[in-house]
């Protein structure tokens, strides 16, 4: 196995590698740099000289009044944001030292690295077993039994192994939304990404799901470095290592979130927080 | 919980890797739009080929019969033996004649249908009417000519005693019976998409839901029933079987609707059925007809997208 | 000042609410007409056509005589027709239809083809059938083959499933897409795995209704020159072939009045399967019909 490639390994890492990730504190590696990114829809200017870089096995918050661009910023990091025709964009967008915003960059390969869990849970209109399955066999897993394993391992990883592991060939649309939207996540890791992308994933939801959820995150972080846009400032200032807060296509202020709410260094950024505006 | 480590060694993007076939799935993205392009231009393709069909063999029976004796004649007898003539009137009036009464059936018919069904029918009632409509729509047009036939003819010929077996209102009123759930369906359409806040201050005033219905919703919904309605003059326009059942084969160049006429589409009929030979100005006469049938379509369809798109209600 | 006087409004009141009920009426009228209308054609076709829909109706070839006419030919011919039609027509239908919306570029030219197909769909029948002699049974030599009259019919109905297929893949939702984009499929995979799977309900129920136009259509198969006594089964699809609505044209329009009983027989046969085939479509329907 590859073991200085940090993408592999993710569910063997601890005993062949106990402590190549989760241990040093001080140095964390980089998953994404953004240097001087600018966006546009057609003649609005959505994001204007984006600087942020994003540390691996963190948790990163991305908070802000809506409109301020927080989800394209995040939809740039996949590049789902070329979904809406007209988009132009300037600048670089490192990840793992290669410019995604390359058009040689694959954006196939790209969002198998980097996966996304959205904002309503989207299941597909399959069952629980062919929505996780859908990431490996779309990129060749044939195999029955590792498709087996890959299902199992997911649902558990999302934490709702035991509530599914009898109804595994049942619509996903059976579910609950916020059941939903563990599947989601669980198909998100089925392929095992590096970065999970999170746009708003517990808007849909009643309390408790968001709770499940946010648990989740925590619990994920050890193995991946997540990304996650949110309009609920206690679930930034919860669950996120880091904080950026956003205000009409700029990065206001972006640090330790510990920082951000207790003694943030920009007054638009204490305005926000202390829910002044926004 | 997360992958449970130190369980196996299951690694799915060393997997993704191995399995990757990546010319083959580039080719199939590049291949796929193409091949369905090609799919899409074959409806290009086929009015390609009908006007150049129709041109094409209208440009060789005109070689044969001057234009004008064609456009303005007033009678049209090509199976003469000794003086054929190729008038078109006598067609194009018998063919108004059948739409002008398919329209008179239709129209206030399908119209006060629709008013019904998005005024005044409840969910339920909607649910039963609007499957009946469209199995309506959905009978052949050879079982409407049968009909027309062998029980609408004879009926009215119960009540109009000069009627002729071959005549022009029988076949009109089914022909007109046939567009009744388009017009119905497609108004209906128009007059549902009419908000409802727009009725509720008319009701909110003390109107009546006539008034409301007869006031607001059908002057709001007007494009959409016009074109609901010149789609079906097109419909009637084009309409074979029927009128070749029961319209008869003797083109005339009058206004009674109670003796034997003949359209557009049943002369074609009449020569398809026929045996005039490859080659005669008969076999050529039928693209000239058919042309002019497909120009009267053609202006009926682009009047009513210019009217539905022309005076589309903004709400 | 007062410009209701209460009086002048309560006399016309009374005449308000008594047009809004005659006219309800009317409306109601209007609505039930077709249901009546229907409800005739069906007693008609079965009053006349029962006696003579027997087994030997359907395993008899048509007849001078109408007590030996049958519809075999006919029958099996337009099965014929059918399994040329249907895979023609769903082929380049729904692929039109995919291209149109998860490819097509908003440009002149996708205008231009969209256009096209709505006035396609206005072209009577009658003219397809034009183009088919043109081109299908003289230029290519076909004759008054199955594959002939299965071309014209496709073209025919073309439309109406690029329409119907359009409007099923619309339905598709986005967030749908998005997913299967976020996992790193590409876009074919994602329109055969994601959005074909969802859309199939609502182009199978649009496709069987335009399949049942095929199948009920008269007109394109006269100006072809379709024959109607045959007294064989089609061997390939470049034999000559007759069809229901064509066999119940020729015996409608027969002197005899017994054929008129032949006439309504075969109707009811065409009638049966076209309620198949929309029983077909409406199962289908109910049997996918998802929620998003």
């Amino acid at each position: 196995m590859m073991v200085n490639n940090p993408i592999n390994n993710k569910f063997s890492q601890e005993d062949e590698q106990p402590n190549l990730k989760i241990v040093s504190n001080e140095a964390k590696k980089t998953v994404y740099q953004t240097q001087n990114l600018d966006l546009w829809y057609g003649d609005t200017h959505a994001l204007k000289g984006i600087q942020l870089d994003i540390n691996e096995n963190e948790v990163t918050a991305i908070i802000g009044p809506s409109g301020c661009g927080k989800s394209t910023y995040l939809k740039t990091l996949n590049r789902m944001v070329e979904l809406v025709p007209s988009v132009r964009t300037t600048g670089e967008i490192l990840y793992r030292e290669r410019n995604i915003l390359d058009k040689e960059y694959a954006v196939e390969e790209l969002r198998t690295k980097v996966g996304m869990v959205f904002q309503k849970p989207n299941p597909f209109p399959k069952s629980i077993y062919d929505n996780i399955a859908y990431g490996p066999r779309i990129h060749g897993i044939k195999n029955r039994r590792i498709l087996d394993e890959i299902v199992e391992k997911s649902l558990r990883g999302a934490a709702i192994w035991d509530e599914v592991k009898d109804r595994l060939h049942e619509n996903a649309y059976g579910l609950s939304g916020g059941q939903q939207q563990r599947i989601c996540i669980a198909r998100c890791l089925a392929i095992e990404p590096d970065v999970i992308l999170m746009d708003e994933p517990t808007s849909a939801l009643d309390p408790i799901s968001t709770l499940k959820v946010e648990e989740l995150v925590q619990e994920l972080k050890k193995n991946y470095s997540i990304i996650i846009v949110t309009h609920n400032m206690q679930q930034a200032a919860r669950i996120s290592d880091k904080t950026a807060f956003f205000l009409n296509g700029e990065v206001i202020e972006y640090a330790a979130t510990d920082k951000i709410f207790s003694n943030p260094s920009d007054k638009r950024t204490e305005d926000y927080v202390s829910g002044r505006f926004g | 919980m997360v992958g449970k480590p130190g369980h196996d060694k299951l690694n799915v993007q060393d997997l993704i890797e191995q399995s990757k076939n990546k010319g083959a799935k580039k080719f199939i993205e590049k291949l796929m739009p193409k091949l369905l392009f090609i799919t899409a231009l074959v409806s290009v393709l086929a009015t390609v080929g009908i006007v150049f069909t129709l041109i094409f063999e209208t440009v060789e029976f005109f070689r044969r019969v001057p234009f004008i004796d064609y456009i303005f004649g007033t009678e049209w007898m090509p199976f003469s033996g000794t003086n054929p003539t190729y008038g078109i009137l006598p067609l194009i009036v018998g063919t108004l004649k059948v739409t002008a009464i398919a329209m008179a059936v239709a129209v206030p018919l399908g119209l006060a249908a629709a008013i019904y069904l998005s005024e005044y029918a409840s969910e339920s009632v909607r649910k039963v009417i609007k499957p009946i409509l469209e199995v309506l729509a959905g009978v052949p047009t050879i079982v409407y000519g049968f009909f027309a036939l062998t029980f609408v003819t004879p009926l009215l010929q119960e009540i109009i005693p000069g009627l002729k077996i071959f005549n022009a209102l029988s076949p009109g009123i089914v022909v007109g019976i046939m567009i009744l759930p388009t017009i119905a369906s497609l108004s209906e359409d128009a007059m549902s998409s009419v908000p409802k806040s727009m009725r509720e201050g008319a009701l909110a005033l003390g109107s009546t839901k006539l008034e409301v219905a007869l006031k607001i919703v059908v002057p709001a919904a007007l494009s959409g029933i016009l074109a609901s309605a010149v789609l079906g003059i097109s419909r009637a326009i084009g309409e074979t079987m029927i009128v070749s059942l029961a319209g008869g084969a003797t083109p005339k160049f009058d206004g009674q609707v109670t003796d034997s006429i003949q359209t557009m589409t049943a002369y074609i009929v009449q020569v398809s059925t026929g045996d005039a030979g490859y080659g005669t100005t008969i076999y050529y006469s039928i693209y000239a007809v058919g042309f002019t049938l497909f120009i009267f379509t053609l202006l009926m369809n682009l009047i009513a997208g210019f009217i539905s798109k022309r005076f589309r209600e903004e709400y | 000042m007062n410009y209701l006087h209460e009086d002048r409004v309560k006399k016309r009141m009374a005449s308000r609410l008594i047009k809004n009920k005659l006219l309800k009426s009317f409306f109601l009228g209007a609505t039930l007409l077709s249901l009546v209308v229907l409800a005739i054609l069906m007693y008609r076709m079965i009053s006349q056509g029962h006696a003579y829909l027997n087994w030997d109706f359907l395993t008899n070839f048509s007849s001078r005589f109408p007590q030996n006419a049958g519809i075999k030919a006919a029958l099996i011919g337009s099965l014929w027709l059918l399994a040329v039609v249907a895979p023609v027509s769903l082929l380049f239908g729904v692929g039109a239809a995919v291209y149109l919306e998860e490819y097509a570029k908003k440009s002149k030219l996708t205008t231009f083809i969209q256009m096209n197909i709505s006035n396609l769909a206005g072209v009577p029948s009658i003219v397809f059938g034009l183009l088919g002699l043109t081109i299908f049974v003289r230029m290519l030599s076909l004759g008054k083959s199955v594959l002939a009259a299965g071309f014209t019919m496709s073209l025919l109905i073309l439309p109406v499933i690029i329409v119907a297929s359009q409007e099923a893949i619309r339905a598709v939702p986005k967030d749908l897409r998005e997913a299967s984009y976020g996992m790193g499929a590409t876009k074919w995979q994602t329109i055969v795995k994601i959005v074909l799977p969802s859309a199939i309900p609502g182009i199978l129920t649009g496709g069987i209704l335009a399949l049942s136009r095929a199948i009920g259509e008269t007109a394109p198969l006269v100006v072809l020159g379709i024959p109607v006594i045959i007294h064989f089964l089609p061997e390939g699809l470049l034999s000559e072939f007759t069809a229901l609505p064509m066999q119940i044209f020729d015996w409608a329009k027969r002197p005899q009045e017994e054929f008129q009983y032949v006439a309504a027989a075969g109707i009811l046969v065409l009638m049966i399967v076209l309620v198949i085939m929309n029983s077909v479509a409406i199962i289908i329907r109910n049997k996918f019909s998802k929620r998003y």
